[in-house]
């Protein structure tokens, strides 16, 4: 009874869900490499599920069949023997034969997933603990820039990103786009994907990388290429200059108070390597790495008192009066 | 030369006489010095087999944290550090202080007595390898107490666990706490593969083996090509911490993808270290109450050496997403997907077994079907995560969390609870309550599918491993609750075994020798069996002993009665070769067991241990090893 219900629920569950997933889901795919996964994915559980179901019945017959008591546990019919020891070999060949079929579709999976295309936009990804370095790399170096924790790519091109790590392994992971691809120390791992469909798919680091991984988010936003274009060249100038004396007074807090040291906002005189750049910090839509919307009050309580909210992170809390963090605010929340 | 007074032999003995003059000579010595010295396989055994079960409790305790964390979102009952350092306590106890040693532990019990001898091969080495397992085992659950637990997950990536990232203790007493265990279940493979090769019954051969024992046969090999694989892992690693050695160090020449091949070398064959017991334990209950052999012996015997090799030949599909070369990765998709087939061999004689047997009922049966029901979906589930397109999606995520406990607990845990209800009147005397035992099986079995089974679902909408906690707005908190409810029902299950288990040690029914009716030899002798096992030696002429010849089994006889005496047989046929002498108690194996346990921890803090240390262990061993001038071994 209860096996049948399990049964049914198995298939019930799984398809409505493919239907309302979230944001970061793989039953719920946006690129063209989740939709082939996604397919792969189905065929395996079409037949598994048969494969299940087929088990399940014969166990239960097996358990209902009345058979005649003995007391001779030895006392074997010869031909029965041999002849479930005939079908137990053709179910074993039947087996190879289907895991050797599921092996020849997942490799078409594969070659079709991790085909290359010509690319026509390649980002840099360098995984830090616990936040997201994102370069856009291009021929002519004015116009590369640098941000973190937020991909925009065109739909409908094709993207590589190259992967690499700062620290300790991380695993670059936005499941409505494609499959996952660690950063690994020392290497240089590399995947494409193209989007079909503008929107903001989230992704997560998933591999183990310390004490919290678990705060290790990102978005890929996917825009119309024209309007990607006018992101991108946005993104490639200097930081606007503060319009306002508490603006100015945010900005030498900013370098005074040790801030520059780590960050870098260019076109300023900070220009710090170990944490995110914070160039366009106002335009992003998250802030420490996914863990919280990027609005004044969560960014306040962030400078305030960053190991409250991400413990362990590498962001020191530093001592600021009340005006001073309304003035660095103030200076950050400019840089559209 | 002057005649020496003539040996007894046990042909000159009979009955009570018999049993009392070899029980004198066989038994553990009394007190607690003399509990120390035993080198009985059934005392250690049961230690051995009572240990592990605590770590069982204790990693089931760090399960229900776990999930008491994960019920909903942004809670706050463990910190990110606590839940780092229970996740890697969670998977190291089960891996490497239940799983395996509890499968071994089992076999140390059974093997001799199934295969009809006095005592297991190495005897001595066996106390030894339990006090390793106790030692190291204590270390690590000490080092969690006093917050020294490691908390770089059971699989301890480097970088992350080099002392760049890891700079405490932490990762050093995961590393050494390796070595412990591995150095205890090399002993014990050793044991219980010179225990079946050499001290069978006579009439045994390699075709009237015991399943069980043809399992754990498979087992022992399993354990010496992959275990020392991890010894090397864990040992670089600790000189990478102790000595700045670089196997580890991208910037040196070193490669972190090391780690994971040789850690993963060791660590896929470790799954059917665990799993192939499961399934030499579903035979033999199977056998017993389905009424009849398990159809296709030889099947069953070949699938789990195919298994076996098969098993060293797929650790890259844990690796699919560090930037393999595709073709490789692909080959080894269907590689992994291969051993779906001898599996699958062994499930279907097991279910024609089922087909044709006249069931009865009781609850190893229950323990067995669920098995079935679980171990198939978890086995399904792997032939998805070996392919690579789908891998990259589901690869840690909680999908593959669920796919390895449907695999471990239902392919393992359920045979082994089975196991218990099964070999308990055997070890204990008395037999399990049947009524709790229902009960046992039945919150087991929905307990298990409501925590596990909504995890598939969880990894495919996108909730990764290894977090310790997650966001309102991700849409896993009601599967999360579903499934921390469901651990808890498991949890209770496990409860009632540990009530069921302490009641019926008291007020249990009395077992009898062979409350079952089963064929094999374990169940020719009382309950539980006095410490030479058997009085006379039995003679094995058919595969089922003890259906084929009733209560009188034809036996052997000429062994001393004066001393400790087993009786070696030939490899492939069982014909008797040498009486050869068993060791005595000794309190060495422990004094060994603890020079080695100061050398180990005490080269966490300093190099210079491996010096100081070495001389308590030479002593040692000296005092384990030094002549005695035993009688020569007689043809």
């Amino acid at each position: 009874m209860s096996v049948w219900v399990r049964g049914v629920l198995v298939l019930c569950t799984i398809w409505p869900l493919a239907a309302c997933a979230g944001q970061q889901s793989a039953l719920d795919p946006q690129g063209l490499q989740s939709e082939q996964i996604q397919h792969t994915l189905f065929i395996f559980l079409v037949i598994a599920a048969i494969v299940w179901i087929a088990v399940v019945i014969v166990l239960g017959v097996g358990m209902l069949r009345r058979k005649p008591l003995t007391d001779q546990p030895l006392d074997l019919d010869q031909a029965f023997e041999e002849r479930s020891g005939r079908v137990v070999l053709a179910l074993g060949i039947a087996t190879t034969a289907i895991v050797l079929g599921l092996s020849f579709v997942s490799y078409a999976g594969q070659r079709t997933v991790f085909a290359k295309d010509e690319h026509v936009l390649t980002i840099k990804i360098i995984g830090h603990q616990w936040w997201w370095e994102v370069r856009y790399e291009a021929d002519r170096p004015h116009q590369s820039f640098v941000t973190a924790n937020e991909i925009r790519i065109p739909t409908g091109q094709p993207v590589k990103v190259e992967l690499e790590s700062a620290d300790v392994i991380h695993s670059f992971w936005v499941p409505s786009l494609t499959g996952k691809m660690d950063l690994i120390t020392g290497q240089k791992n590399e995947l494409q994907f193209t989007a079909r469909n503008a929107g903001v798919y989230r992704g997560q680091c998933a591999e183990f990388c310390g004490l919290q991984h678990a705060h290790m988010a990102f978005a890929v936003i996917a825009l119309p290429p024209d309007e990607f274009g006018r992101w991108r060249d946005h993104e490639n100038q200097s930081a606007a200059s503060p319009s306002d004396q508490l603006g100015m007074q945010g900005e030498a807090l900013f370098r005074g108070r040790g801030c520059a040291l780590c960050h870098n906002i260019s076109g300023t005189m900070a220009g710090g390597q170990l944490g995110p750049d914070l160039t366009h910090l106002a335009s992003r839509t998250t802030i420490a790495a996914g863990t919280l919307p990027n609005t004044p009050a969560t960014l306040a309580g962030w400078i305030a008192d960053p190991q409250h909210i991400k413990p362990g992170n590498l962001m020191p809390k530093m001592p600021l009066q009340s005006d001073e963090l309304i003035a660095i605010l103030h200076y950050l929340e400019q840089l559209k | 030369m002057a005649a020496e007074p003539k040996e007894l032999r046990d042909d000159a003995l009979n009955g009570l006489r018999l049993s009392t003059q070899l029980e004198r000579v066989w038994r553990t010595p009394p007190g607690l010095l003399g509990a120390l010295m035993s080198v009985d396989h059934k005392v250690v055994g049961r230690r051995y087999i009572v240990t592990a079960f605590a770590f069982l409790g204790l990693g089931g305790l760090l399960a229900v944290l776990m999930r008491i964390q994960l019920a909903g979102p942004e809670k706050t009952f463990l910190s990110a550090d606590k839940y780092n350092q229970i996740f890697t306590m969670h998977g190291s106890t089960m891996m490497f202080l239940f799983a395996v040693p509890v499968m071994e532990a089992f076999a140390v019990y059974l093997v001799p007595l199934m295969v009809g001898t006095r005592n297991i091969a190495f005897p001595r080495l066996n106390a030894f390898s339990y006090w390793m397992f106790l030692f190291g085992g204590g270390f690590l659950w000490i080092s969690f107490l006093f917050n020294v637990g490691p908390d770089v997950g059971w699989f301890s990536y480097v970088p992350l666990s080099n002392l760049q990232f890891t700079p405490s203790k932490r990762a050093d007493v995961w590393a050494q706490m390796i070595t412990f265990t591995e150095v205890a279940a090399l002993a014990v493979a050793v044991e219980i593969i010179v225990t079946v090769f050499k001290l069978r019954a006579p009439g045994m051969t390699l075709d009237r083996i015991p399943l069980f024992v043809w399992a754990m046969l498979v087992t022992a090999f399993l354990v010496m090509f992959a275990m020392p694989s991890v010894m090397v892992a864990s040992t670089s690693l600790i000189l990478d911490r102790l000595v700045n050695t670089r196997f580890y160090d991208s910037s040196s020449g070193g490669h972190p993808l090391l780690w994971q091949h040789l850690f993963w070398f060791f660590g896929h064959p470790e799954v059917y270290i665990i799993f192939i017991p499961g399934t030499g334990m579903v035979s033999a209950i199977l056998a017993t109450f389905a009424r009849r052999p398990v159809i296709g012996y030889p099947i069953v015997i070949l699938s789990l050496i195919a298994t076996g090799l098969l098993s060293f030949g797929l650790w890259v599909h844990h690796m699919f997403v560090t930037g393999l070369p595709q073709l490789g990765a692909g080959l080894f998709t269907a590689s992994s997907m291969l051993i779906a087939v001898p599996s699958g061999l062994q499930i279907f004689c097991w279910l024609a077994t089922l087909w044709d047997g006249r069931l009865v009922y009781r609850t190893p049966l229950l323990f067995v079907i669920g098995f079935i029901l679980i171990f198939v979906l978890g086995g399904l589930s792997g032939v998805m995560v070996a392919s690579v397109p789908i891998d990259t999606q589901v690869h840690d995520t909680y999908f593959v969390v669920a796919h390895f406990h449907y695999v471990l607990i239902g392919g393992a845990v359920f045979p082994l609870i089975g196991a218990v209800y099964y070999w308990f009147p055997k070890i204990a005397g008395r037999v399990l309550s049947e009524r709790v035992g229902r009960w046992n099986f039945w919150l087991a079995f929905i307990g298990f599918n409501i925590a596990f089974f909504p995890m598939h679902i969880l990894g495919l909408i996108g909730m990764p491993r290894r977090v310790y906690t997650y966001t309102a707005d991700m849409d896993w908190a009601h599967l999360n609750l579903v499934s921390s409810a469901g651990a808890l029902v498991f949890a209770v299950s496990f409860a009632l075994l540990l009530v069921n288990v302490i009641y019926s040690l008291r007020k249990g029914e009395l077992a009898g020798d062979n409350p079952w009716g089963a064929s094999t030899l374990e169940w020719a002798t009382s309950s539980p069996p006095p410490p030479q096992n058997f009085d006379r030696i039995p003679v094995v002429k058919h595969r089922d002993p003890l259906w084929a010849d009733g209560e009188s089994l034809p036996v052997v006889a000429g062994l001393s009665t004066d001393r400790r005496e087993v009786l070696l047989t030939s490899l492939a046929e069982a014909e008797p070769q040498v009486r050869e002498a068993s060791p005595e108690p000794s309190i060495w194996p422990l004094l060994t067991a603890i020079a080695t346990t100061i050398f180990f921890i005490g080269s966490i803090f300093t190099p210079w241990a491996v010096l100081w240390g070495t001389p308590p262990m030479a002593i040692a061993l000296i005092g384990w090893f030094w002549p005695k001038g035993s009688k020569e071994d007689e043809a």
